[in-house]
């Protein structure tokens, strides 16, 4: 017998064991034993532990909290319990899918006892996966490759960047052309520039901004993605040379604050760019317009009849601390009912468009039973809400696609809070000017 | 053992192209610069070759746009081992195929390698002459609309489209050029961090050449072709789209 299994069954099979004194016989007494643990190495954990931002993988001690709240395994078979286990019995995190269905949501790191975070440990993996030469799927490589060459994962010229203010009725000034202080500069970022459902709530805001009397004005065409959901990819030096240019651009400006559309903008504002040499004061569009709320409340005359329910965005909720506001504005809403889902709050469901998500939704649907996106508004549905409300701009079209494939698109609209805010105040729909 | 991969950089069509006053080229203050995607996949295809038999993947390109650094570290990034980048007053001049592939040829015969490749064609001219042409010039064998290689025996075995969904496979005597349609696989992704590492710690070779005096095509005129045909957009429910079609079609006596 090979020694190590002998000494192995010498342990186990001790069933009458006395350890200083005390009496622990029986086949439980193994654990008092010297383990030799043979099956597994720790070379694959140890791998990811060693990249700048991995360490904690290894400090993860299988207690499973994560596994239940994971959006991921709600789906499918995940969490980060899941991939270290997998990981001592030989699966290589960098060669697995698993190594892109991480949506960096943070839910898992809000219930870990040993901090271990996959919002850190997820880049790092990426990122060595992709300087090793691994194949990354392709409708991640293209939006990285499109990033890279037009500053938006769309592929859309930077030129039309701001071509959707033609249409928002409303003066939305374009710094290179006014070339005056403000005290608001928007960052509008990609989706709600480019997509059509993004640009109706640019519009709707671009409308309430100007009903305000917000002294605001955008970067348009000179504007480049963020970068921060490309970062969590796994793509560092992208966001570097994104982050790098933007601050260039803004440095050409004078502006008191940022107010972002996209809470992955907020995100990457807030926590990355200071590092790159970035530092400014951001609010996400809910909290100032709920700062704003006094002066916006008179303006809400339309009694808007919904039954609407609000899905918490990660990078506003849980990575940046802001439930309130959104439910404020939804709130102030006349005519409006408000339920909340099971699922929210610091315990809110992911859409699955986070952390690279957004570019992988045609990859992980092919690991899931069916998309986050689709387990969220079934969840929605199940409030009895007729109208889903959200704060990111990547939600509105993911959750559409959602409602119709799983047959609920007669019974639920998707709104941004902008768009019903605007609504409410008779900027956009019947009757508006 | 060399392979050499030629590359060019072609006007962005994502971004409107615009014609300059003069009508006779474009406004190259509008244009931006992408590798030209035949170009990328004799890169990837050329990778491949040389995993598999170590040799030395060399990209060498001739800078007309003052942009070509870019695409160049790529390809190092990407595992090229040298780059050369041959410049000479060439801004706002369209190369022909022929002039640019003299302009080449010396630099692959000091070179000697055994294979080279390049895209089958670019979106600038779609003349798809360069392989042929250097072949030609160097004195060696050629095949165009490769979509697959393999280096055996001091011979290189091709896969090439026909017509008609057939492909054939030939055997070339080394040294030869390929004219790539099609990498085996798609080109792979570089992240940009290796990029921007690439462009830190290595460096292109630039050789100045003499600017062809001649053999660059005289453009009379330049502009976007005119619009033929139109599409209608049916709206309306589907049974008055139904109906529209219907219409459509007996109108056209197709039903």
């Amino acid at each position: 017998m090979d020694p190590k299994l002998q000494k192995v069954a010498e342990v186990w099979e001790r069933d009458t064991a006395i350890v200083e004194g005390v009496d622990i016989s029986g086949p439980w007494n193994r654990m008092f034993g010297q383990r030799v643990i043979w099956d597994y190495t720790p070379d694959l954990i140890e791998e990811i532990a060693q990249l700048p931002g991995g360490e904690s993988f290894a400090w993860c001690y299988q207690c499973g909290k994560c596994v239940p709240v994971c959006p991921v395994d709600v789906v499918g078979d995940y969490g980060p319990r899941k991939l270290y286990r997998r990981a001592q019995t030989g699966i290589n995190l960098l060669d697995s899918p698993d190594l892109w269905l991480c949506t960096t949501c943070a839910n898992c790191l809000r219930v870990c006892p040993k901090l271990v975070d996959m919002v850190q440990i997820m880049p790092a993996a990426r990122e060595h996966a992709m300087l090793t030469g691994r194949a990354i799927p392709a409708e991640l490589q293209e939006a990285l490759e499109n990033t890279a060459k037009y500053g938006n994962p769309l592929g859309q010229p930077a030129r039309k960047r701001e071509a959707w203010v033609k249409d928002a009725g409303v003066p939305v000034p374009i710094l290179h052309q006014i070339q005056r202080p403000v005290e608001w500069l928007w960052w509008v970022e990609c989706y709600p520039s480019y997509h059509p459902r993004g640009i109706d709530a640019s519009i709707a805001l671009a409308r309430i901004f100007n009903a305000l009397g917000l002294d605001f004005a955008i970067l348009g065409r000179e504007e480049k993605c963020a970068g921060d959901s490309q970062r969590l990819a796994g793509e560092r030096g992208l966001f570097e040379m994104l982050a790098e240019e933007n601050i260039r651009t803004l440095s050409k400006y004078e502006f008191q604050h940022i107010v972002v559309t996209d809470p992955h903008a907020l995100n990457a504002f807030r926590k990355h760019y200071p590092k790159l040499g970035g530092q400014y004061d951001v609010w996400h569009y809910t909290t100032l317009l709920a700062r704003e709320l006094p002066k916006l409340q008179p303006l809400l005359t339309k009694s808007l009849p919904y039954r609407v329910t609000f899905h918490d965005p990660c990078y506003l909720g849980r990575h940046n601390g802001e439930y309130d506001a959104p439910r404020q504005l939804i709130q102030a809403l006349p005519g409006v009912e408000f339920v909340e889902m099971l699922r929210c709050r610091e315990n809110s469901y992911c859409c699955g468009g986070g952390g690279g998500g957004m570019w992988l939704d045609s990859f992980a649907a092919g690991h899931q039973r069916r998309r986050l996106s689709e387990e969220r508004v079934l969840e929605a549905v199940s409030t009895g809400a007729d109208t889903l409300v959200v704060c990111c701009p990547y939600e509105v079209s993911r959750f559409e696609d959602a409602a119709k494939s799983t047959g609920v698109e007669g019974r639920l609209r998707v709104r941004d809070i902008a768009e019903l805010l605007a609504e409410a105040m008779g900027l956009i729909g019947e009757g508006a000017a | 053992m060399t392979i050499v991969v030629v590359m060019e950089q072609v006007p962005d069509v994502v971004e409107e192209l615009a014609i300059a006053p003069s009508g006779t080229d474009l406004d190259r203050d509008a244009v931006s610069y992408v590798v030209n995607e035949y170009d990328d996949h004799a890169l990837e295809e050329a990778l491949l070759l040389a995993e598999a038999t170590g040799d030395e993947v060399v990209a060498v390109g001739i800078d007309t746009t003052g942009e070509l650094d870019q695409a160049l570290y790529t390809a190092l990034a990407k595992g090229a081992r040298r780059a050369i980048k041959l410049t000479g007053d060439f801004e706002g001049t369209w190369l022909s195929t022929r002039a640019a592939a003299r302009l080449l040829v010396p630099v692959i015969q000091e070179l000697e390698p055994r294979l080279v490749l390049t895209g089958v064609q670019a979106p600038d001219d779609l003349d798809g002459q360069l392989a042929p042409t250097l072949a030609a010039l160097l004195g060696w064998p050629h095949a165009s609309v490769v979509i697959g290689s393999q280096l055996v025996d001091g011979a290189v075995q091709v896969r090439k489209e026909l017509w008609g969904g057939m492909t054939m496979t030939l055997e070339l005597e080394l040294p030869a050029v390929l004219g790539v349609q099609a990498a085996r696989q798609a080109p792979r992704y570089v992240p940009i961090s290796r990029v921007r590492q690439v462009m830190r710690e290595a460096s292109i070779e630039t050789r100045d050449v003499e600017t062809p005096g001649d053999l660059a095509p005289a453009i009379m005129r330049l502009r976007f072709p005119e619009e033929a045909g139109q599409a209608e957009i049916l709206t309306g429910s589907a049974s008055e789209i139904a109906d529209r079609i219907i219409e459509l079609l007996r109108a056209r006596g197709l039903l």
